[in-house]
């Protein structure tokens, strides 16, 4: 697979505030990659990189083999959907979608066609002719990708375009995104701070903090092998509890639990010593005896799952997740409950 | 919370207040119709004066003044307007630079100097540069003028366009020029009529810089009343007035309404 964006060392300062640290990542043509990260992290301004908005203050970001750094956004093959989508007011839907074509020099009955199949592909082909402030926020959505999608760039950057939507429409749209992108071909660069969205429609996940990314994989690896400690706690929802590491050898390290009870698990860390371990909540089980032991404080009720609050010998908080399911014994407040860890629940994180 | 209405005093105010900046101006309107040469006892209604104005003994020199107002409010609001939006894609789009507050301040300061000081430096300067009074220093000062009074409600406009329609343009191959001819200026187009309208009445409405760089023999519309006032009044300069205050209105209404449809379309 040949690769579309390869950022190297790209580093960008405002005056004396630096905004990213050295960012190297590879995006394969033909990925839906995502940066996922808190706000502030960098992840937009990686992004307005490479658009060409901001220029790198140090470092290269090649397209497909050719450095675009230092080229104006109308040289380069890349296409933005913007966070307020910036629709043209002052134009109507079929010449916003036109747009890129017609400054590229395509003639009127062409770009009006293939226009027009782009309004198609996104279900719009009515509202041709309204003004963007006669659609819906949906529909503004749908039309700001087919405008950036009609000049067929190689790479489509979306900056959390799914943010000014309600729940039920982010919900459908991440399905219609995931399905364009395959319908395309074009390589996707997703920015988002939401973890379910980069979970459910990337290839690949990059998860930046500070300026810095800090993990790059799928969306299984990030949250079954996280790295760090910003990473595991990022990214769903996990008990970090301090442990003591006994002995690391290659992979996997030994550990013992609060409690005394001591476990083999894999590990990100490679010194012994005072580490972190990470415990997905729906990893566990309640059990005669187990791993560790814990008093439950409060139980909430999902429907589908039931939340345990329960606090640790050492004083440090621990949730668990249980399927709710008709077999299902509710322990009561105050009550001692043993927890079995599945197999590779648990793993020890570098700080 | 008690309306204003209900504030004491109110009342009083607000009459006195209407009565001292409107009465002057509808006692104009109303004897510009007086059928009788009178200017205070009121002799029936009549449109004799207006025609006065086109036809009677002083038109030609009424015709000249209004030509040359009219030519130099097209021109100063138009190179005022024109300057204005450079000044404002500088002020708003052009990123941080040093000196910017000074610069903001010296665009608007024409507001806030005394008209007179403008007029009497403004004519020391034109001797200075050995300038001969006449049409063209009469155009330059309005030019200057004009400016501020342009210049604020298109910045106020810009300053209301996010810029991420103009990266879109960028983003889909459109050149900067491309990017503002075919993006932002329509954006801008509220503010720019009204900028226009705005200095265009502002320019015809001039008295005291005009009087004072305009030379022997050139007149506008103001210095012309003017002059014939000082030989007394005449119910034409009053026909003449009411016309001048129809199109103040006018223009002041239509760069009001071009402001409410701008802001109706901002998406």
């Amino acid at each position: 697979m040949s690769t579309a964006i390869d950022i190297r060392s790209v580093v960008k300062r405002y005056g004396t505030a630096t905004a990213l640290h050295g960012v190297s990542l590879s995006i394969a043509d033909n990925e839906f990659f995502t940066l996922l990260g808190p706000s502030g992290c960098g992840k937009t301004t990686l992004l307005r990189c490479i658009a060409g908005f901001e220029d790198v203050t140090e470092g290269e970001i090649a397209l497909f083999g050719q450095n675009i750094a230092g080229l104006d956004p109308n040289h380069r093959p890349v296409n933005t959907v913007f966070q307020q989508y910036a629709l043209f007011p002052h134009m109507t839907v079929l010449d916003n979608v036109a747009f890129g074509l017609k400054m590229k020099g395509v003639p009127l009955s062409d770009r009006t066609a293939r226009a027009g199949k782009m309004l198609e592909m996104v279900h719009l082909s009515a509202f041709a002719d309204r003004l963007p402030a006669q659609l819906s926020g949906g529909q503004q959505q749908r039309v700001a990708l087919a405008r950036a999608l009609a000049p067929e760039p190689k790479v489509l950057l979306l900056d959390e375009p799914l943010s000014a939507l309600d729940l039920k429409l982010r919900q459908a749209m991440r399905v219609e995104l995931k399905t364009l992108q395959e319908q395309t071909g074009i390589t996707f660069i997703f920015v988002t701070h939401d973890q379910e969205e980069a979970l459910t429609m990337s290839d690949r996940i990059a998860v930046m903090s500070q300026g810095r990314v800090q993990q790059i994989g799928t969306a299984r690896d990030i949250y079954e092998a996280p790295v760090n400690r910003f990473v595991a706690d990022f990214i769903g929802e996990t008990n970090l509890i301090e442990v003591t590491v006994d002995r690391i050898e290659g992979e996997t390290a030994r550990v013992t639990l609060p409690g005394g009870h001591a476990i083999t698990c894999p590990a990100a860390a490679t010194t012994p010593g005072k580490h972190h371990l990470s415990i997905r909540p729906e990893r566990l089980s309640l059990a005669t005896t187990g791993d560790l032991t814990a008093t439950v404080e409060r139980v909430v009720y999902l429907g589908t799952d039931l939340q345990l609050l329960t606090r640790l010998p050492t004083g440090e908080e621990f949730h668990i997740r249980l399927q709710n399911s008709a077999r299902t014994e509710i322990p009561a407040p105050g009550t001692t409950v043993a927890l079995h860890l599945e197999e590779g629940a648990a793993r020890l994180l570098a700080d | 919370m008690k309306g204003v209405r209900h504030y004491p005093g109110f009342l009083a105010m607000a009459v006195a207040c209407l009565v001292i900046l409107y009465a002057p101006l509808i006692v104009v309107t109303i004897y510009s119709f007086n059928g009788s040469t009178s200017i205070t006892s009121w002799g029936g209604f009549s449109w004799r004066w207006y025609a006065d104005v086109f036809t009677g003994p002083e038109a030609p020199r009424f015709k000249a003044a209004a030509w040359n107002s009219i030519t130099i409010a097209v021109i100063a609001a138009t190179s005022a307007t024109a300057i204005a939006v450079a000044a404002s894609l500088a002020m708003i789009r052009g990123g941080r630079f040093k000196g910017k507050s000074a610069t903001f301040a010296l665009i608007n300061l024409p507001l806030m100097v005394p008209e007179i000081v403008i007029a009497v430096a403004t004519l020391i300067f034109f001797s200075a540069i050995g300038l001969t009074t006449g049409y063209l220093t009469i155009l330059i000062a309005h030019i200057t003028f004009c400016i501020p009074f342009a210049y604020l409600p298109i910045a106020a406009r810009l300053q209301g366009i996010e810029d991420a329609y103009e990266q879109a343009a960028r983003d889909l191959y459109a050149t900067r020029w491309q990017a503002f001819r075919l993006i932002l200026m329509p954006l801008m187009m509220p503010g720019i009529i009204s900028g226009f309208l705005l200095a265009f009445i502002i320019s015809l409405d001039d008295f005291i810089i005009t009087n004072f760089v305009k030379g022997a023999g050139m007149e506008t519309l103001p210095t012309a009343i003017f002059g014939s006032v000082k030989q007394g009044i005449k119910p034409n300069i009053m026909a003449i007035s009411t016309m001048m205050l129809a199109v103040s209105i006018l223009f002041v209404t239509l760069s009001y309404y071009v402001n409410r449809i701008g802001q109706r379309t901002r998406s």
